[in-house]
């Protein structure tokens, strides 16, 4: 399997997916798809796959550990960007679409509502890590602090799941479902990282795991 | 086309309406389901006249106003009621009424006896969302000053409470605990009686459809849209307030008179301004929702930010 995974037309097919849900909502936003409130479906569509791409991002070192598969290291830079496009948009929905540009509102609500100061934190905190995403950058940091500087996404992602869980209005289900996900995924961590504690000495798998993806990733 | 002689039946007496039921029941189920259903147009025809306070805005599109609706008991989710409403909700009709509380005359009347010794109108009003969103409806309905007289309120009927069906089989939202059912409302007796104050049975010149309240809402234009309640099964006047579904809910967010005002937001989103459905800039935000004019002596002395 991992053997399959490691073609070469595997990540270029996954490039593809990733471009599903902006396809979609074109599609939907051309054909009409997008209902009475077009912006507003609009910015939660982006909002809700932001999120998924932060958790589909983080659930790849969880994987390769449970599968002992390789390959998917080699996509964690291209979903961990991909979280960043979707952020991105999402972020300029609600500026250019939902508040037309509107910068004294904008800055009412990023300092009035608490759940738009978390969403903006979450958006300051993720352009680092996009910045330094390159395998310049990894090179000119050095692999220990490129680490460091990107376990940000701890933060970030539980920042995005409370954005939403504090916006919606009395259904939680949905903000529940992400923070469930995303409590099992860094539960997994933390669970890791104890059993490296109390072992003393880390075993190859798990230090593999941990490390920058230029290690793992063809030299491309 | 127009020249209509009384011996015909409608178009909707000629096919029995639970045929059709059957077949968009199982359309619903299909793929199709949600596109066959969008916009279609269920209700009968309603005679009624024009009435007054009618706004000359252009109303929101008919296809906007069935398919983007607040009706948690029909899934929480804008598009969810139309799309459950003829799998679950059924024929609206037959339907009663609950009378109940401080009044000489309670009683259960039939949706017949309710509502057709009055004369229908036709009110074009502005619905604004306390989501911030807001539509041009035209309703047709009678004003709620001339139902409630006939139950003869005393001098204790201080409040009006309404209460939705509460019947899990017609309206599986209520299957989960997303706020307390039934859904309660409440309007002061100052406020029920008040000439814009509408109990609506049709929009659009037809009857009303589940997704939008059928059969019998109420309309309060100068409160945000969780006020005008839907699916009416009973009425009781009362001596004192009652705490409403979204003053249980959430009674920081949600109060008792909750009247458009762009001066006090919600706590989580400002109130200034709205999106009015089908336009791309938002609009500012009217006190009393543009019927400060009709409304606003209701209030004087009241300390609004308080009293939200």
């Amino acid at each position: 399997m991992d053997k399959l995974l490691r073609q070469a037309w595997v990540k270029p097919l996954l490039f593809a997916a990733c471009l599903i849900p902006l396809g979609l909502l074109v599609f939907r936003a051309a054909t009409g798809g997008l209902g009475a409130n077009p912006i507003e479906a609009t910015n939660r569509f982006l909002g809700d796959w932001a999120l998924r791409f932060l958790l589909i991002a983080l659930a790849v070192t969880p994987l390769r550990q449970l599968t002992g598969w390789n390959a998917p290291a080699r996509w964690r830079r291209m979903l961990g960007l991909f979280a960043f496009a979707y952020v991105v948009l999402h972020f300029s929905s609600y500026v250019g679409l939902d508040q037309f540009f509107d910068w004294g509102a904008i800055g009412r609500e990023i300092v009035k509502r608490r759940y738009i100061t978390l969403g903006m934190l979450a958006v300051l905190l993720l352009i680092p890590l996009a910045v330094t995403s390159t395998d310049a950058m990894i090179r000119r940091l050095g692999g220990r602090r490129w680490r460091a500087l990107h376990r940000l996404v701890y933060v970030i992602a539980p920042l995005g799941v409370t954005h939403h869980w504090m916006m919606v209005k009395k259904d939680i289900t949905e903000p529940a479902i992400h923070a469930a996900i995303l409590a099992v995924l860094l539960g997994w961590r933390v669970a890791a990282w104890a059993r490296l504690r109390h072992n003393g000495a880390p075993d190859n798998r798990k230090a593999a795991a941990c490390s920058a993806p230029h290690s793992s990733s063809p030299s491309s | 086309m127009l020249i209509r002689s009384a011996g015909l039946p409608r178009e909707s007496e000629v096919t029995d309406k639970a045929l059709w039921l059957d077949r968009r029941r199982f359309l619903a189920l299909g793929a199709a389901g949600a596109l066959a259903l969008s916009g279609a147009g269920a209700g009968a025809a309603l005679p009624a006249v024009k009435g007054p306070f009618s706004t000359d805005e252009p109303p929101t599109p008919r296809k906007d106003v069935t398919t983007y609706n607040n009706f948690y008991e029909l899934g929480v989710d804008k598009a969810d009621p139309a799309q459950l409403a003829p799998s679950y909700f059924g024929k609206p009709k037959p339907w009663s009424v609950a009378i109940e509380g401080e009044c000489a005359r309670p009683g259960t009347l039939g949706y017949e006896d309710l509502i057709n010794p009055h004369k229908l109108e036709e009110r074009i009003y502005r619905l604004r969302c306390v989501e911030a969103w807001s539509m041009v409806i035209p309703w047709v309905g009678v004003p709620l000053a001339e139902v409630l007289k006939r139950f003869e309120p005393n001098s204790r009927a201080k409040y009006v409470e309404f209460t939705t069906l509460h019947d899990p089989e017609r309206l599986p939202g209520q299957r989960g605990r997303v706020i307390d059912w039934p859904y309660v409302e409440g309007l002061r007796m100052d406020e029920a009686m008040h000439p814009l104050t509408l109990l609506a049975v049709g929009l659009y010149g037809e009857e009303l459809l589940p997704q939008n309240g059928a059969p019998i809402r109420l309309v309060v234009p100068w409160k945000y849209g969780f006020k005008s309640i839907k699916s009416i099964v009973r009425i009781r006047f009362s001596e004192t307030p009652s705490r409403t579904a979204w003053m249980k809910a959430a009674p920081r967010e949600y109060g008792f008179y909750a009247n458009v005002n762009p001066a006090v937001d919600h706590p989580r989103w400002s109130q200034a301004s709205e999106r009015r459905i089908g336009e791309f800039l938002r609009r500012k935000t009217q006190p009393f929702n543009g019927y400060a004019e009709q409304v606003a002596s209701l209030y004087a002395g009241m300390d609004l930010a308080v009293n939200y």
